[in-house]
């Protein structure tokens, strides 16, 4: 694994390596010491063509918990903005001695582009590519949902996969990335992906995808998932061609305080314990998800976050401490 | 190469278990007793290991309590090789929840060659606390150090050439039968 461009290309066993990794970083920020010494002398670019708080400042925590060196390159007020093209703008990086690039852009592809390309030698990770896919978003969830499956089932998280979970993604999927690195990582972890949506808001050749649709929330819910994902409704969306208002969308396909009373009944498998819900943030309370919902003892949203900085770590761990040669290692 | 590898046995399950019993005296000697102590497995074969040496200083010592003294130090993050030898999936860290500081920890591995493992082990010990000392146990030490560092118990030194390899085969690890368990010498 050189680069982190999508999870529908993910290997299981470089999956079950991220998470396993991720697992033993979650303990580092309840150190005394909250960084490792790992990627000394490394550096790491954010390179971000779109706006984003959370997961620029999610990769900037844990390359500096790895101890790499970072450099924060967003497109607005930068020589972008000014016309520069990405290949000068990597190359451009790539000169200043960049190990790994982690990029996000509004064009579906621009990750893999960059990665084949013979621009940089640095390591690429998608950071959230137009609609594509957003791979460390859908780790992160598979960790928060392995987390709980296996101490649902009373055992370690190490090494275990999703098999027998069943996982209900809510809302936009047709503009989501985030479903789609979803559906393709839990699958290949094992776990039935159910989706529910508005015919809208479900994309072209949905029904060769590996999940299966609902078109009723209600309907989704009856049939026991383990987890609930809501997906975030984006402003700018709303009340345009895909749905008439808001207040239509939450009724149908919000997780409402009702919806929640029935989610409340949900168990993980044949366990006594609570169903997940899980929502990647920024969260837009009272649209797809209400207020009681989010701040239940059921919602993970937090963990989520949690878990993004060390399932990011494990990425960059992983890809930059690479075979360089072949080295004869004993013990 | 090309010829099958030529292996020959250089302790038994008897000498490990003997080796064991000793170094868990030895322990208890030089430290007048089990107080602070905390014995500390490096995984992935040091921590069966600790746990063995954990259950014996129970045996010579009532107050030896494994339950809050016995813990596993992972160092993959913190080698010096990540880059040469690629990345490897750490093992779980399990410290006592009372935390290191003041105590006695004795670091746990099955082999002592370069010694690079024991420094990343020093350099992870730090970052969770400061021990009042810190002590070295080994079942095998085979020489070939790279940084100058010693094992202060030895279950057996095995003379090698760094062209062999040493196995050390152990129920946890490798599931043989607790009387099948072995150090070998690959060549």
């Amino acid at each position: 694994m050189k680069h982190l461009l999508d999870t529908q290309g993910l290997a299981y066993h470089d999956a079950l390596a991220i998470l396993d990794t991720a697992e033993e970083m979650t303990a580092v920020s309840s150190r005394q010491v909250k960084k490792l010494p790992t990627l000394r002398g490394r550096t790491v670019v954010n390179l971000f063509y779109e706006d984003s708080t959370r997961t620029r400042i999610s990769f900037e925590a844990a390359a500096k918990r790895l101890s790499a060196d970072v450099m924060n390159f967003s497109a607005k007020g930068s020589s972008v903005s000014k016309g520069e093209s990405l290949k000068d703008t990597v190359q451009t990086l790539d000169a200043m001695g960049a190990d790994a690039i982690v990029i996000r852009h509004s064009a579906s592809g621009a990750a893999a582009q960059l990665a084949a390309s013979d621009w940089s030698e640095a390591a690429v990770v998608n950071a959230g590519d137009g609609t594509h896919e957003h791979p460390t978003q859908a780790l992160l969830d598979a960790l928060t949902l392995r987390r709980g499956w296996s101490s649902a089932h009373l055992n370690g998280p190490r090494g275990t996969d999703l098999t027998g979970m069943k996982v209900l993604i809510v809302g936009d999927i047709v503009h989501s990335r985030v479903a789609r690195s979803n559906v393709w990582l839990l699958r290949t972890l094992g776990a039935e992906v159910h989706l529910a949506a508005p015919a809208t808001l479900l994309p072209y050749g949905v029904e060769s995808w590996p999940a299966i649709v609902h078109y009723s929330l209600d309907e989704a819910l009856s049939a026991a998932p383990d987890a609930v994902m809501m997906l975030r409704v984006q402003a700018e969306r709303m009340g345009g061609v895909f749905f008439p208002t808001a207040a239509e969308y939450t009724r149908r396909w919000g997780l409402t305080d009702e919806r929640l009373r029935v989610v409340e009944q949900l168990r993980l498998g044949d366990t006594d314990s609570p169903a997940l819900i899980l929502h990647p943030g920024p969260m837009n309370r009272g649209v797809e998800i209400s207020s009681a919902a989010a701040d239940s003892p059921q919602a993970k949203i937090l963990d989520q976050v949690a878990h993004g900085v060390a399932v990011r770590m494990a990425v960059l761990h992983l890809l930059l401490s690479q075979r360089q040669h072949d080295g004869n290692h004993d013990e | 190469m090309t010829h099958s590898p030529e292996t020959a046995t250089v302790m038994t399950a008897a000498d490990i278990d003997r080796a064991l019993t000793r170094i868990a005296h030895e322990i208890v000697e030089a430290q007048r007793g089990t107080d602070e102590l905390i014995i500390c497995g490096i995984p992935r074969r040091g921590v069966p290991l600790a746990q063995r040496l954990g259950a014996k200083l129970a045996d010579i010592d009532d107050s030896f309590n494994p339950e809050t003294s016995l813990g596993s130090l992972d160092v993959t993050m913190y080698r010096d090789d990540l880059r040469t030898s690629g990345a490897r999936t750490p093992e779980p860290t399990q410290l006592p929840t009372t935390g290191i500081d003041g105590r006695t920890v004795v670091l746990v591995d099955d082999v002592l060659y370069s010694g690079r493992t024991i420094r990343a082990a020093l350099d992870a010990l730090s970052d969770y606390g400061r021990p009042q000392a810190v002590r070295l146990a080994v079942l095998v030490d085979r020489g070939h150090r790279e940084l100058p560092i010693r094992a202060d118990h030895v279950g057996k030194n095995i003379p090698t050439s760094r062209t062999e390899r040493v196995g050390v085969r152990l129920a946890e690890i490798d599931g043989l039968a607790a009387d099948a368990e072995q150090v070998v010498i690959i060549r």
